[in-house]
């Protein structure tokens, strides 16, 4: 395996951690923030080395440069692969301009240092690809946000429930996986309780109500950090991708496309921001899960286009509704806002944010969609159109809050709500990625069918009868993907 | 030869970066918060369409000198990857290029009347950027020379109609009229988005050339079979109804109408509301393969034409009069078109469009036009009315008159019949949600019912 030159991984996941023991003993909350701001962006700057040096490496994986903990483990710890590369900084931009972000009336309430251990953990999850440590790796995020809705009195049950629920059937299906050895397809004791977690990790109904529960009650920021790295595909294809049969690629498929079209319905109908945002989200997060699901080239290629777009997209729009609702409180989608006016950037930032995230010409998730819609309607051809009828749907109900929050009347307010200079900062570093991803698509589009033809490679190795599609031939020059299990023993 | 090629290709990339360029240039400095002065503002939109124009003015001239037909501009695969590419490709022929001849004539003229027509108003910027996002699309729509092209400048177009009609944005009438606009829009992206999709599943192309053979428009054919044929074409003439305000989707027409003037000249009077009858004609081979298609297409452009009349006789002003007018025109454009007189409904655009923006700018005067008349005269203008009414009885016409009155019903049987069950099913879901994380949570599970109360329902804004 090839390997970086560079502890880039290592430094992405210890700079927040460490930093996050600093910004807990910080007592002013400025300091705070601008500390985790700091931090946030040398973060971002090491998973950007990591992405670059991968890149220019031209392999298919890479483990961390100077693996000081593999002679101990047995087994490489941290490994990129052109899937998880660039969904590093991803990741680590999303926390960055969450934190830059942040007004100050709500500094006092956002937990800086928490939120640096959550990015540290996360991006350690995406820079594993060992089963047992991913499933420790995504059960620890659920930690901070149920200590968020406990210091806040906020109620815990659905939260708490669905996620004891995710981690223990993650545990006995994988318990049951290992017990069964690398064999052919495995039996429904082993990937029924994985298909069951991941189903309520990425919130498809009917157990999405804990998404909608957590944006009700945790602070915005908190639950759009939680959702939008969407941990929950990311744990499929490392988990259930390589191992499930098609019935249960294309049943997951099926109950997703079903999620995205209902979510996209419910959004119409919500009377406020956070959970119109919370549907609009389940819906895209849905359509991620049916391209990853239809595991044909096109599709995954879709999915994982549509993965990053969505990301940047509906981070972007969560972040410029979390800049109102620290203006305005929470908002109602009621009445007729009339904001416009007085917050002309973030009207701008919306819909640039809103329309990408529908697919809109010109924006990053143009050609992710038409990609999604080729690929799904290949493997479902009655119901695969489908995907244009949620997309229809998210326009308009993008188009309607955008319509309620910023038009319609004339907002009079006697202080300036304009957005500050961190707040342009991060519209306009959205923006530029979002047309910049849009009018350019190539390298990410090349960048993302790379490592759909690798994931579907590592599927092949695994039993060449569960796949009907014809899988791209590696580049011979690099070196094949490896199972954990191979790794270990290397 | 390659010379020739260069020449065909450099015009053709001037057509097109005119208003792109002029797109980015209004959107970037909008973004930066640096709009330009309404001088500035003005004088470069009028350089990028005149650009524009005189670079498909050059291409038409150079197919008249060289007797080319058709002359296409590929700028090479934006996308490609195994199975998969993404081509822009630019069509010149003898539909396209008097289209976009026509889309910059007109926005050119409108651009122009809008410069003093919306001098001072605080949105000027801001209808120069739908403005500039507007023409790119209907520019991209003409010369698209495959379907994924088309799609993108289609929803261009209806994006931008949507915020225009919602222009004056500080009123709650014209947002909920652009939101529903931008909603039979989306149905209409939809309808293209799915035929697309289907195109390219039967023929793993959505090029034109590739789809309809090496004849030239309009002698163009296409090796679909009739069934499939029917299927395609029943998708883009669902498209097309939507953009044309067709039969069933007409409720919209009307109330694009409380956009700025110039804006409702350049689409609905003119350009935008032609789009759909320009989608069949590019896709007219399609039609000539299933006559159940043509005959569908006939019956819905005469049953619109037929109600465009007799709603446009009953109203009271005269934006939407004229809007009414247009829709008449466009219904029996869309009749051409199924029985296959497609010279006729080309010309019949072409002639259209520009009658029609010129009634619409003239509108805001209409009252100073007839007291003039009337002064000249010495009299009341005169009112016709045929003897025929006389033998309808009074009771059918006055049935009639409500229809008209009422726009056939045709908005308030969908929403009534479409928009609302769909909103009621997914607000029952809701309600079962509630019930489902209120017994979870043991309590009341929703803080955001405490979120401010509503003081007015948005439920008809979809």
């Amino acid at each position: 395996m090839s390997e970086l030159h560079f502890p880039w991984l290592a430094l992405s996941i210890l700079t927040p951690l460490l930093s996050a023991l600093w910004v807990n003993r910080l007592r002013d909350a400025d300091e705070a923030h601008k500390w985790s701001a700091v931090f946030s962006g040398v973060t971002l700057a090491f998973t950007v080395g990591a992405w670059q040096d991968f890149f220019l490496l031209g392999a298919s994986q890479a483990s961390d440069g100077w693996d000081l903990l593999s002679p101990f483990l047995g087994w490489k710890l941290l490994v990129i692969d052109e899937f998880s590369a660039p969904l590093l900084p991803l990741t680590a931009l999303l926390y960055l301009l969450t934190a830059i972000a942040t007004l100050k009336t709500k500094i006092r309430r956002f937990s800086f240092a928490g939120t640096l251990v959550t990015e540290a953990v996360v991006l350690a999850l995406l820079s594993c690809q060992e089963p047992w440590a991913i499933i420790v790796l995504l059960a620890l995020p659920t930690v901070p946000p149920y200590l968020e809705l406990q210091a806040r009195n906020r109620p815990t049950r659905v939260y708490v429930l669905h996620m004891a629920i995710f981690v223990g059937l993650m545990i006995l299906g994988w318990a049951f996986v290992e017990a069964e050895g690398r064999q052919r397809t495995h039996s429904l004791w082993a990937v029924l309780p994985l298909l069951a977690a991941i189903l309520i990790r990425s919130g498809i109904a009917p157990l999405h109500c804990w998404i909608t529960d957590l944006f009700e009650h945790a602070t915005f920021g908190t639950a759009l950090l939680f959702v939008t790295p969407i941990v929950g595909a990311y744990s499929a294809v490392r988990l259930v991708l390589p191992i499930a049969p098609d019935w249960v690629l294309r049943s997951i498929g099926l109950i997703s496309l079903a999620t995205a079209v209902y979510a996209s319905g419910m959004a119409l109908v919500q009377h406020e921001a956070r959970r119109f945002f919370c549907y609009l989200f389940l819906s895209h997060s849905s359509l991620v899960l049916v391209g990853l699901e239809s595991a044909t080239p096109i599709g995954l290629t879709g999915a994982l286009c549509v993965w990053i777009s969505v990301g940047l997209s509906l981070g972007g729009f969560g972040l410029t509704l979390r800049a109102l609702e620290a203006r305005f409180g929470r908002l109602a989608l009621t009445d007729f806002l009339g904001l416009y006016e007085h917050t002309p950037a973030l009207a701008v930032c919306f819909a640039i944010t809103g329309l990408a995230s529908v697919g809109f010409p010109g924006t990053i998730r143009f050609i992710g969609t038409e990609l999604l819609v080729d690929g799904v309607v290949e493997i479902y051809p009655h119901v695969g159109v489908a995907v244009a009828l949620a997309t229809a749907l998210n326009g308009i109900a993008v188009v309607r809050s955008y319509f309620i929050l910023f038009t319609g009347t004339r907002y009079v307010s006697s202080v300036s709500l304009r957005p500050g200079l961190r707040e342009r900062f991060a519209v306009l570093t959205l923006a530029m990625l979002i047309f910049g991803g849009g009018l350019f698509p190539q390298p990410s589009v090349e960048s993302r069918n790379h490592a759909a033809a690798a994931i579907l490679r590592e599927r092949a190795k695994r039993d060449p009868s569960l796949i009907d599609h014809e899988v791209p031939e590696a580049n011979p020059d690099e070196s094949p993907p490896m199972r954990s299990e191979e790794v270990r023993h290397e | 030869m390659f010379e020739d090629f260069s020449l065909t290709t450099l015009i053709g990339f001037t057509v097109l970066g005119a208003p792109a360029l002029l797109m980015l240039a209004l959107g970037l400095s909008s973004l930066l918060e640096w709009p330009g002065t309404e001088r500035g503002i003005g004088q470069v939109s009028l350089a990028a369409i005149i650009t524009g124009l005189l670079a498909a003015i050059s291409m038409l001239a150079w197919m008249l000198i060289t007797c080319e037909r058709h002359e296409s501009v590929e700028l090479g695969h934006w996308v490609v990857i195994p199975d998969y590419h993404f081509s822009v490709k630019f069509l010149f022929d003898r539909l396209s290029v008097p289209f976009a001849i026509l889309s910059f004539v007109l926005c050119g003229t409108i651009g122009t009347f809008a410069t003093r027509y919306l001098h001072r108003e605080p949105g000027y910027n801001r209808f120069f950027v739908f403005f500039s996002l507007f023409v790119l699309g209907m520019v991209m729509t003409s010369l698209a020379g495959t379907i994924e092209t088309l799609f993108t400048g289609w929803e261009l177009v209806g994006l931008s109609s949507a915020l225009l009609v919602a222009f004056f944005h500080e009123r709650s009438a014209p947002v909920r009229n652009g939101l529903r606009v931008w909603a039979v829009y989306r149905v209409s992206d939809a309808a293209l988005l799915i035929a697309a999709i289907v195109l390219h599943h039967l023929r793993g192309e959505g090029d034109f050339e590739m789809l309809f053979g090496a004849g030239t428009w309009p002698l163009e054919h296409t090796s679909l079979p009739s069934s499939q044929a029917a299927v395609v074409g029943s998708l883009l003439l669902i498209a097309a109804m939507g953009k044309s305000a067709l039969v069933p989707f007409s409720g919209w027409l009307p109330r694009a109408m409380e956009g700025p003037t110039p804006s409702s000249a350049v689409f609905y009077g003119a350009l935008s509301v032609h789009l759909g009858a320009f989608l069949l004609l590019r896709v007219s081979p399609i039609l000539d393969v299933s006559l159940s298609l043509r005959a569908a297409v006939v019956t819905i452009g005469l049953v619109t034409a037929v109600f465009a009349v007799l709603a446009g006789r009953v109203q009271t002003d005269i934006k939407c009069a004229l809007s009414f007018a247009s829709l008449t025109q466009v219904g029996i454009i869309v009749a051409e078109i199924g029985l296959g007189l497609r010279y006729i409904a080309l010309t019949h655009i072409l002639g259209h469009a520009c009658l029609r923006t010129l009634q619409f700018l003239r509108a805001p005067t209409l009252l100073n036009d007839y007291r003039t008349l009337e002064n000249a005269i010495g009299a009341r203008l005169p009112r016709w009315s045929g003897a025929w009414v006389r033998l309808i009885p009074e009771h059918v016409r006055v049935w009639f008159y409500r229809l008209s009155l009422e726009r056939g019903y045709l908005d308030g049987w969908l929403s009534d019949y479409i928009a609302r069950p769909f909103l009621a099913v997914f607000r029952w879901c809701d309600a079962m949600e509630r019930k489902w994380t209120d017994f979870l949570s043991g309590g009341e599970s929703r803080e955001s019912d405490h979120v401010r109360p509503s003081l007015e329902t948005l439920d008809d804004l979809v």
